[in-house]
């Protein structure tokens, strides 16, 4: 099984170097598909060795500010999913309310929102997050608004003829059903979640993973580039089986 | 001491006619079972005895005051399925009765009061039958030890009267009497009055002191929702059950 699921991932490197090999071959200075010794260079000064200017570690202080930004987003996002999902999705008033409202909010295209959180925001790190958030948070409400009325009604009714209060309900009823399902909600966000973190780094910023790769893009810096996918790829996988993880030892019954 | 009254009670979904004029007393500590065809409305008066539906005409009381408008802790019931609750373990679901009614805010106890209630529930496990399951998830039950489990969840509130929705329809004959025994037991040992619904008639003969079979009785042909079904049977059984054991444990 193990080989089989490597072979796509050893077969993509091989075409890389092969064709990496070839074009170096012809023209020693092409830049588009650096050869593997100078991946390693690049790699050593990024992760390795100190910025000359900034005295950082560029990889790790990228790393840093990217991951922090992406994770006050999701806690945010969650938090936001939690309370406004299970609201809705138990009280009837609060759906007739608020359940036409997230879904038009959540419709909104949240790169078309990016110059106005610019504008009102500023150019600091509270534009990046809510771009983030404004991204992510109404799929999670609408996912967990659908998740929690898709709890039986049965389980309500037996839950109130237990004397349960509506309070109650969702403290030991619809909650503790809906954090596995918060979790499912987050993994499947992470996509879109690193891409309007990107994107916002991409157009204002001083540091992060998105602002390099769009930093080098000017001097064609593959061999910076490449990397720097590959390793946000890597954090994204291992966010993803984290969350995975933890959904199956926390919630053993889900 | 447990009262229904049912007093000329009808149900209606707009022009559709569900049930017509039924009128019942059910005195305390009875076990009333309900048999009918299907759609003849048997479980649509059980939901409006739990209180998730309201009569379009006529009055539910109970001990002379108007059924409450919203399922509550007087009456317990049990569902064919869903009536557990997946995220918690067997004692958990069956503490969860005790902790909602003495924790209002946060519906969890603690210290002594919370061995207190976990020794009541353990008690009752024993009951039922359930002792060595106390750490499991609904998911890893059978079918029928989920049914004890949903039924001792129900009767730990003490309810003045529990519910059973066909609760037994969806088990295998041989465990169906296994059921049988444990419901009646705790029958005997809460003093509550049960009012059930089934599609099994050896069943409601054996279990019940009465009988009520739900029909229609008058038809149109042309106008099938014209009228609903009404209470065409009310047979006592008292004294009748005993004898009927043998018959069906043989079989």
């Amino acid at each position: 099984m193990l080989v089989l699921s490597m072979m796509p991932f050893v077969l993509l490197i091989a075409a890389y170097l092969a064709c990496s090999s070839a074009r170096l071959v012809a023209n020693p200075g092409d830049k588009l598909l650096p050869s593997p010794a100078t991946l390693a260079a690049t790699i050593h000064r990024y992760a390795l060795e100190e910025d000359e200017r900034t005295g950082d570690i560029l990889l790790w202080a990228d790393t840093a500010a990217s991951l922090k930004r992406l994770l006050v987003a999701l806690g945010v996002s969650a938090l936001l999913g939690v309370a406004f999902g299970v609201a809705i999705g138990v009280i009837p008033y609060l759906r007739a309310t608020l359940a036409p409202f997230v879904a038009a909010l959540s419709l909104i295209p949240p790169l078309a929102v990016l110059p106005i959180l610019f504008i009102v925001a500023g150019l600091g790190e509270l534009a990046k997050v809510l771009l983030i958030i404004i991204g992510v948070a109404p799929v999670i409400v609408r996912d967990l608004t659908l998740r929690t009325q898709e709890l039986p009604p049965e389980q309500m009714i037996k839950a109130q003829t237990l004397g349960a209060s509506t309070w109650q309900l969702i403290l030991r009823v619809v909650l503790p059903q809906t954090w596995p399902r918060l979790i499912d909600a987050l993994r499947l966000s992470l996509g879109a979640a690193w891409l309007f973190l990107i994107a916002s780094e991409a157009i204002a910023s001083t540091d992060g993973l998105g602002y390099r790769i769009f930093l080098v893009r000017r001097y064609l810096a593959m061999d910076v580039i490449l990397p720097y996918v590959a390793w946000i790829t890597l954090l994204a996988f291992t966010m993803d089986a984290l969350l995975r993880l933890l959904r199956s030892k926390a919630f053993p019954w889900a | 001491m447990t009262q229904i009254t049912v007093k000329r009670l009808w149900k209606e979904y707009g022009s559709q006619v569900v049930l017509e004029n039924v009128n019942l007393h059910v005195g305390d500590h009875e076990f009333v079972t309900i048999i009918g065809a299907s759609g003849c409305g048997k479980t649509t008066f059980l939901r409006m005895l739990l209180g998730v539906e309201t009569p379009s005409r006529g009055e539910f009381l109970i001990d002379g005051e108007p059924l409450p408008r919203e399922p509550g802790p007087d009456r317990g019931i049990v569902f064919q399925r869903y009536s557990l609750f997946p995220h918690m373990t067997v004692i958990q679901n069956l503490l969860l009765g005790l902790e909602l009614h003495a924790s209002p805010v946060f519906a969890r106890l603690l210290g002594a009061r919370r061995r207190a209630a976990v020794a009541q529930a353990e008690e009752l496990l024993e009951a039922v039958g359930l002792g060595a399951s106390r750490g499991k998830y609904p998911a890893q039950l059978s079918g029928g030890m989920q049914q004890r489990l949903s039924i001792a969840q129900s009767v730990i509130c003490q309810p003045k009267i529990l519910l059973l929705d066909e609760p037994f329809g969806a088990l295998d004959p041989g465990v169906t009497a296994d059921m049988h025994e444990l419901i009646l037991k705790l029958w005997n040992l809460n003093k509550m009055t049960i009012v059930m619904v089934t599609h099994d008639v050896q069943e409601s003969f054996y279990l019940g002191t009465r009988l009520l079979v739900f029909d229609k009785v008058r038809r149109d042909s042309q106008a099938p929702d014209r009228y609903g079904a009404t209470i065409t049977y009310d047979i006592p059984l008292k004294g009748h059950r005993r004898q009927t054991l043998p018959s069906l444990t043989a079989s």
